[in-house]
């Protein structure tokens, strides 16, 4: 398909501007543009169809089943898209005074006291972006609470299991602390004897997602908090998998000092094709001074943005947090109500059944009962009939599927790492199933078919490997390199 | 066209997968075939500075495939005196010729008795048995 | 519960495949003591009615008519109907990542055009395919010029955007780097002084236009920067980009802001998206994703996401950036207004601003409101004094109806009786009377 660029014509376009009839002052002629953008020029009927044409070659949950792994592709409601679209939301300017944002204010209260209920702890920053800005959020507030007892020097290593997220050691690195690798045990826990070897008075915290990106609850978990608190160290629970445990079990409860929620996943925030998100941090009250600032604040009837925290690590966004994302998450939470706890018991039913299904055609690492995810395995596959998680992933397509998450984690070898959500028909994981029960009679079988797949996609498969050797990253106009199509 | 696996004798090998051919007081170091396999196609080198000093076990570089990074572990301590330009251009040539055209880097070493420590090709074809 | 599909007969049914007998089972490995007993203490259910009848009257408590002369950083300009056409096309906006390029061509091809045309913007030879905002990526961008020149200081301009200098800050100390301010003189930054600042810093910050509106001798600022061997990085707003030049061509390493005003509503901050560009010396280093362009099996042109062996889940500890999801359907949106503007339509919406608001600037000047820093060439904002206690003026003008600005004294002491007024293309010449009779 031709890139927007391919299609412009000089002297088109697709929106008008007001011109008053007012002289418009010079810009100095050292400061002025001197060569045009090349933006693309088209009429609108051209842009709208241009951009729809695009849209029919993705693929979202609206269009089908979307089982990948770790990132909880649940349905999102339209409703909450008409909600944050309301003028009174879309419309506010983040620098108003309190006075004008009344509204605002009280939906970010009544979100965080959501949040502080699901995840049962006592203070909670709205203000970051996204999971990994949480991660990196609540390392700070580590360092702060450490260096604010005087033990930031000493306080240096974060403890991760080897199935963690890439974003948790690289938050770590980002936070200015060292990671401390521990490993995982026959049942799929953190290994408690490797773990007390590595904490001890130089032991910031330990990073852990719970359940693990093998969608297993840890059943040490509450040795494990022993072990940390015992050593004045705190613990951060990465809520990627919260959608497992609304209502079932409180990450506070489990012992965790910081936890943040990522909002487009366990509260439907859609995942806009790589974003936006939501990543809120609740945190326990010893971290509380050391939130960033401003937090929301109730007085009374009434609400505000408080600055005045002298102990604030600072701002690690712009103003208050994503609102339109709150707005969103908050409808979805007020939908469900006290019915999260469903919600959450849906999703690890359908991913249980769904792994009950297909742990005879695929190899299971760790035999035990999931929660709202599971990991197999195309190892066996791979050896008898070279056909990889990839083919199984690429051929998933031709069956009207997204194939789950591949290759992670990194534990488990050709790894295919599925996550159904509560939004999903019984029909529609019998269907899946069927087909991932088809592919591997068809690695058998027919290899070349799963080779080659897919093969009802716009494109066949892309070669990364040309893509990475000479990077072309943008349109290059007249200089840009042959192309087909 | 990837090579074919092979060990070659006259190599002293680290069991991260690297190798060494010793020339006097010089030695030149690449990756084995085990680790090209292992990667996949390399699509990126990221060499040491001309004149950076290496230490054995320690990382003096980078290579890339497209899911994947290593590190380059040195078998040896010394001074980097030359970098395999044709690999910085071409890192695919690892693949096709890992002990030939597609070493990495030469240099000076800084502690010949450090090859004593090194496999022979009997002892790094424990370590990969041990690793399968 | 209306998003839930499953039948009492789909659960007994699921359950016995499972071979347990109830759902409480499923839970069985949380041991006892951190399993939650209660409900959830949370208030009851709505239905869809309910709902929309709630957060209604939660909009309803907020203030919107006021007419809007509020920027610092986030402006009422217009966003096209296309826009939210095309972003309410759930193929993608429901989709993530494109991790598996042939299901996801339209959104891989859509942000290979973003990074087309912030590249064109910008002057710049490669683009992320979105930060968080126009503040995080000035943090990111530190961390570029950390690790690319190997120096732990950067410098940012004091009339670059509080909120853009206070995260730099809160982000400074996890990368080891010292962050160093070079204040303004008379609302511009002096190259001379930059030019000192930069020696031995991995970095200088400015903002083009700055914060005050205010054109800076930006490829000067380059200069100095690039005097001392620091990268210079434009902090720019998009919208000027058809008026003013792009800092590839004055010698910037990185161009970096954030994307709010093409194609974005202000939603009370977010989400938006910030753009991060850079000479393709940096492609390596910089954080998140990057689309490229190949082929497939046949031949065929597609896109793919590419040096994935920057980011946190192939390189972990060592990754250019933790960042995993990102901005991309607000980045769609700004791709979408772009290319209604085109070329043209860019420049007039700039000129139309700076016609406005030199208008304004006039207008008030006029009726005794004198500009804070007199004689600079500014855009689309600038500051004025309102003669008493600017929370005062903007008081007494919010009585009348008109949002007035940003009283400047929240960030800079000594500027208490200073109002940052911004004017975008919606505002008209009748609003701009009216915000002048308010404010004398």
């Amino acid at each position: 398909m031709k890139l927007i660029y391919e299609k412009s014509q000089a002297g088109r376009r697709g929106i008008g501007i007001p011109k008053p009839d007012l002289p418009v002052p010079a810009v100095p002629p050292e400061l002025a543009r001197q060569e045009p953008p090349r933006l693309p020029e088209l009429a609108e009927p051209e842009v709208m169809r241009h951009f729809t044409a695009l849209s029919t070659r993705n693929f979202g949950i609206d269009t089908g089943f979307y089982p990948l792994g770790s990132c909880t592709m649940k349905y999102n409601p339209r409703v909450n898209e008409r909600l944050a679209g309301l003028p009174g939301f879309a419309g506010l300017h983040p620098l108003v005074e309190d006075d004008a944002a009344q509204g605002a204010l009280e939906l970010e209260w009544n979100l965080q006291e959501i949040l502080l209920e699901v995840t049962g702890l006592d203070a909670v920053s709205l203000q970051p972006a996204a999971g990994s800005q949480g991660e990196l959020t609540g390392l700070m507030l580590f360092r702060a609470y450490f260096a604010d007892r005087g033990e930031s020097e000493t306080r240096r290593k974060i403890v991760i299991p080897d199935t963690a997220h890439g974003t948790n050691p690289a938050s770590v690195t980002m936070a200015g602390f060292e990671v401390t690798h521990v490993k995982t045990d026959a049942r799929g826990n953190i290994d408690v004897d490797d773990l007390r070897g590595k904490v001890d008075e130089q032991t910031a915290g330990l990073m852990l997602t719970n359940p693990s990106t093998l969608g297993l609850f840890d059943e040490n978990i509450e040795e494990i908090r022993d072990i940390f608190h015992g050593a004045g160290a705190l613990m951060y629970y990465d809520g990627a998998n919260l959608n497992a445990v609304c209502g079932v079990s409180r990450p506070g409860d489990m012992g965790f000092d910081v936890v943040h929620i990522n909002l487009h996943k366990t509260f439907s925030q859609p995942h806009g094709g790589g974003g936006p998100g939501g990543g809120p941090i609740a945190v326990r009250d010893l971290l509380e001074p050391f939130l960033p600032a401003p937090v929301v604040v109730k007085d009374g009837a009434t609400f505000r943005l408080d600055y005045d925290r002298p102990k604030t690590i600072g701002k690690v966004r712009a103003f208050s947090g994503p609102f339109g994302v709150f707005v969103r998450s908050y409808a979805f939470m007020r939908s469900y109500g006290p019915g999260l706890l469903e919600m959450s018991e849906v999703a690890v039913l359908n991913a249980n059944y769904m792994l009950a299904r297909l742990k005879g055609a695929y190899d299971v690492q760790y035999d035990r009962l999931c929660m709202h995810e599971f990991v197999l395995s195309a190892r066996h596959l791979k050896k008898e009939h070279g056909v990889s998680a990839l083919d199984v992933a690429k051929r998933l397509m031709d069956y009207g599927f997204h194939p789950p998450t591949i290759y992670f984690p990194l534990v488990v070898p050709e790894a295919l790492m599925i996550e159904p959500t509560e939004s999903e028909a019984k029909e529609t994981l019998d269907a899946f199933c069927d087909a991932m029960i088809a592919i591997a009679r068809e690695a058998a079988e027919d290899p070349e078919i799963v080779h080659t797949a897919p093969h009802s996609r716009p494109v066949q498969r892309l070669d990364e490997v040309r893509a990475a050797k000479q990077p072309v990253v943008r349109f290059q106009f007249g200089g840009h390199p042959a192309r087909q199509s | 066209m990837t090579a074919s696996e092979s060990y070659p004798d006259d190599l002293l090998y680290h069991a991260e997968h690297d190798w060494a051919r010793i020339d006097g007081d010089e030695a030149v170091l690449g990756v084995t075939w085990y680790a090209q396999d292992a990667l996949g196609e390399l699509v990126h080198y990221e060499p040491p500075a001309l004149g950076a000093t290496i230490g054995k076990d320690a990382s003096y570089g980078e290579v890339e495939s497209v899911k994947a990074v290593s590190d380059l572990i040195s078998p040896l301590s010394g001074e980097v005196l030359e970098i395999n330009q044709k690999v910085v251009d071409a890192p695919e040539t690892v693949n096709e010729d890992p002990y030939g055209d597609g070493w990495l880097i030469r240099i000076r070493m800084s502690s010949p008795d450090e090859r004593e420590q090194l496999l022979d090709r009997a002892g790094y074809a424990r370590v990969l048995e041990a690793e399968a | 519960m209306s998003y839930l599909s499953l039948t009492d007969a789909d659960r007994e049914a699921m359950l016995a495949t499972i071979g347990i007998s109830s759902v409480e089972e499923l839970f069985r490995d949380i041991p006892p003591g951190v399993r939650y007993a209660r409900e959830l203490d949370v208030a009851p259910a709505l239905t869809e009615v309910e709902l929309q009848r709630h957060l209604e009257e939660l909009a309803s408590k907020n203030t919107v008519d006021e007419v809007c002369f509020l920027g610092a950083g986030i402006y009422d300009h217009y966003v096209p109907a296309v826009v939210d056409a095309v972003l309410q096309r759930g193929e993608f906006l429901t989709a993530y990542t494109p991790y598996q390029p042939e299901m996801s061509q339209g959104v891989l091809q859509a942000i290979f055009e973003y990074q087309t045309a912030i590249c064109e913007l910008t002057g710049m030879d490669v683009s992320n395919a979105s930060g968080y905002d126009g503040t995080t990526v000035a943090a990111d961008a530190c961390f570029v010029a950390k690790h690319a020149t190997g120096r732990s200081k950067v410098v940012v301009t004091e009339a670059t955007n509080p909120q853009v200098r206070q995260v730099v800050k809160t982000y400074a100390p996890g990368f080891g780097l010292e962050v160093v301010e070079v204040p303004h003189e008379g609302g511009t930054t002096d190259p001379d002084r930059v030019r000192d600042a930069a020696e031995g810093a991995a970095a200088v910050i400015f903002q083009q236009p700055n914060f005050f509106g205010i054109l800076e001798h930006a490829p000067e600022l380059a200069a100095a920067a690039n005097d001392a061997e620091a990268m210079p990085i434009a902090h720019v707003d998009l919208v000027s980009l058809g008026v003013l030049e792009a800092p590839g061509n004055y010698g910037c390493a990185m161009a970096i802001g954030e994307g709010q005003s093409a194609g974005n509503a202000m939603s009370y901050g977010g989400p938006h998206y910030g753009f991060l560009a850079a000479r393709s010396d940096y492609i390596r280093r910089l954080p998140g994703r990057i689309v490229g362009e190949t082929v497939d099996a046949a031949g065929d042109r597609g896109y793919v996401l590419t040096l994935q062996t920057r980011e946190q889940h192939i390189r972990r500890e060592k990754a250019t950036s933790n960042i995993t999801t990102n901005q991309t359907l607000l980045a769609l949106a700004g791709l979408v207004h772009l290319s209604l503007l085109g070329p043209q339509g860019l420049r007039e919406l700039g000129e139309t601003c700076m016609a406005l608001a030199g208008y304004a600037q006039g207008r008030l000047a006029a009726a005794g409101l004198e500009p804070v820093f007199p004689e600079k060439a500014t855009f689309k904002e600038f500051a004025v004094h309102t003669g008493r206690n600017a929370r005062e003026a903007l008081g007494a003008a919010r009585a009348q109806g008109i949002y007035a600005g940003y009283p400047l004294g929240r960030d800079y002491p000594g500027l208490d009786d200073a109002l940052l007024v911004a004017v975008t293309e919606k505002r008209t010449v009748e609003e701009i009377d009216r915000l002048v009779e308010a404010l004398s």
